[in-house]
């Protein structure tokens, strides 16, 4: 009898569990053989409660002009290096105020590349009454991260979803941007909890301007772009353009242009044409851009005749033509 | 009271499972994974199997074109895809989520936490892989260390305590500072969950001009080999970019069909498969 209330208490969720905040709660196949199928569907008749953090989340960003996702369905495509040069770029106008949100709980490489952590007495978050204060690289470039509050650079965050989906909510609701002309939004590669996350609270405040897809030309990673392309038509995010990064290497000694991840199947501007996205450009690999970003230095203020900053300077352009200012 | 309990589960069965594991995306777990399962599967016969857990980004059936494969259910579970291996007797198996996708390019997983944990638990429990038991197993893993990483070891750790198999992680990083700082945090992972490392690799270490032959270390070098003297780590060795087994790989069809071979054959040719060996040596994967 007591074995047997044991066992009961412990019941995993069945395979194919809807989850319990989930429409079907209760009410799914899986749910037949569930001890707990009362109690989710029980909970599904009671009226739904609108998340209180939504309307907390609405009023701090309401100052936030411009709202701008960087996608990617791969990693190590660039995304952090883009958010990181597309701050610098946009920030390089004394006018204009820039946030940049790193939301990679588990891989956070933006306090990193943009140069806060070269000095670590520094690289910390402050809490006050009234919220959190970002750490500042410029006056008018402020960024937030999960590495500010984490001791050292090896600490892992080894996480399930709905603890990082709290720190995400906290990182919205609570940060103190002022008014910014730009928020960029650093993601993690997939189609997982955060990007579900942020798009729902987003969503439902108000909606991002749009996104920036980047991928590099190599089937492998357009395959998984597609899913983020697919992603974002599922849950209603515009995007704004894809960026093409990692195009073609030139040798520093032949200077001969190689395709280092060849485009086989037409690269990022095929893609383009297929779904109708806006297509923005390559950005080509130079060896000194991952130089800069280990060391957190600006490749745009060192390098600025260089071909990459060259292009960028033209997509940031074509960004700027999106947004309201 | 696991439901599972009592019923034959095939994986139990493994000689050893390697799990590529690396924090940061983009580094070449895929491709590692892909030719250590090419170079495993080349030596002694063995049976190789491939079980892709990146859920939200599958690459795995690119890396061995199979894109339009279905997983099929059988009496005894779910039959993983064979990929064919010209006049061998040892077999190469591949699972994969992309798979189970009705349209694997378009579609997407949009799947929340506890959804992704049922689904690894699912490639766990319910795949046959074969009525004579697996050498490797081989896990590719998506990047971070979030709940596809607690799930897998998770169910690792049952099989482990029960069969005795040999459980082991493989590192990739790519030189570059910001890759090791993620990686770090991946090796501290592993000691939280006490997952034996093998060693690191170090991969898209240098690119060889093909015109000029000149080497340049596009990402850096070194920054593997650094992190291994510093955490006491085995360092397995370093893997240049090699255009050719991007080629291979994205155009395998054609030159397979060309030449009359089959992949493994095709990627002994490489010149990188010469550094691969030398990383299957140095890990006494053998």
């Amino acid at each position: 009898m007591t074995t047997q209330a044991v066992d009961n208490a412990i019941t995993e969720e069945p395979l194919h569990c809807p989850g319990p905040e989930s429409e079907d709660a209760g009410a799914g196949d899986a749910c037949n053989s569930c001890n707990y199928q009362q109690f989710c569907s029980s909970n599904n008749n009671l009226p739904k409660v609108e998340d209180p953090d939504i309307q907390l989340i609405k009023d701090n960003l309401s100052c936030i002009k411009n709202k701008i996702l960087v996608l990617s369905g791969k990693g190590g495509v660039g995304k952090s290096t883009f958010s990181t040069l597309l701050s610098f770029l946009l920030s390089s106008d004394p006018e204009l105020n820039i946030g940049l949100l790193d939301l990679d709980i588990t891989g956070p490489s933006i306090p990193k590349m943009i140069g806060t952590m070269s000095d670590k007495s520094n690289a910390t978050l402050h809490m006050t009454n009234n919220g959190l204060i970002p750490n500042y690289v410029q006056d008018n470039l402020a960024t937030i991260s999960i590495q500010y509050l984490l001791p050292s650079l090896d600490e892992a965050i080894i996480w399930k979803s709905a603890k990082k989906e709290t720190m995400i909510k906290k990182f919205l609701k609570d940060t103190l941007w002022n008014d910014l002309d730009y928020l960029i939004i650093d993601t993690p590669p997939g189609t997982s909890d955060e990007h579900i996350l942020i798009n729902k609270l987003l969503n439902k405040t108000q909606s991002v301007t749009g996104a920036v897809l980047v991928t590099t030309p190599q089937e492998v990673s357009l395959n998984d772009v597609r899913k983020e392309i697919n992603f974002c038509q599922k849950v209603g995010i515009r995007i704004l353009g894809l960026v093409e990064n990692m195009a073609g290497f030139v040798c520093g000694s032949c200077n001969k242009k190689t395709d280092i991840f060849k485009a086989t199947t037409g690269g990022g501007e095929a893609l383009c044409n297929e779904f109708n996205i806006p297509y923005w450009g390559k950005v080509p690999l130079d060896p000194r851009l991952g130089i800069c970003c280990d060391q957190g230095e600006s490749f745009i203020d060192l390098y600025p005749e260089s071909e990459a900053t060259l292009k960028l300077v033209e997509i940031v352009e074509k960004l700027m033509d999106q947004c309201e200012i | 009271m696991s439901s599972n309990n009592g019923k034959f589960k095939s994986i139990n069965q493994t000689k050893n499972i390697i799990l590529v594991l690396s924090g940061k995306g983009g580094v070449g777990k895929s491709s590692v994974t892909t030719q250590l399962a090419l170079s495993l599967s080349s030596i002694n016969n063995n049976k190789v199997g491939v079980l892709d857990i990146d859920l939200t980004g599958p690459s795995i059936p690119r890396f061995f074109d199979l894109e339009k494969e279905k997983i099929l259910q059988g009496r005894q579970g779910w039959l993983p895809i064979e990929k064919s291996v010209l006049n061998r007797t040892n077999t190469l198996k591949v699972i994969s989520l992309g798979f189970l996708l009705n349209d694997s390019k378009n579609d997407s997983v949009v799947w929340k936490g506890p959804k992704r944990q049922a689904m690894i638990r699912q490639f766990i429990d319910d795949v046959y892989w074969g009525d004579s038991p697996l050498d490797y197993l081989i896990i590719d893993t998506p990047p971070g260390t979030t709940d596809e990483h607690i799930a897998i070891i998770e169910n690792l750790r049952v099989l482990e305590n029960i069969q005795n198999i040999n459980i082991k992680a493989v590192i990739v990083t790519t030189p570059q500072r910001i890759s090791v700082n993620d990686v770090k945090k991946q090796i501290n992972f592993c000691n939280i969950v006490e997952l034996d490392i093998l060693g690191v690799i170090e991969n898209m270490s240098g690119f060889k001009c093909p015109y000029c032959d000149d080497c340049t270390d596009i990402f850096n070098k070194g920054g593997g080999e650094d992190l291994c003297k510093e955490l006491n780590l085995p360092f397995l060795g370093f893997l240049p970019i090699d255009p050719k087994f991007v080629e291979l790989i994205e155009q395998q069809n054609e030159i397979v069909a060309q030449n009359g071979s089959d992949l493994v054959s095709e990627y002994l040719k490489l010149s990188i498969s010469k550094d691969f060996s030398k990383i299957i040596e140095e890990g006494k994967f053998e």
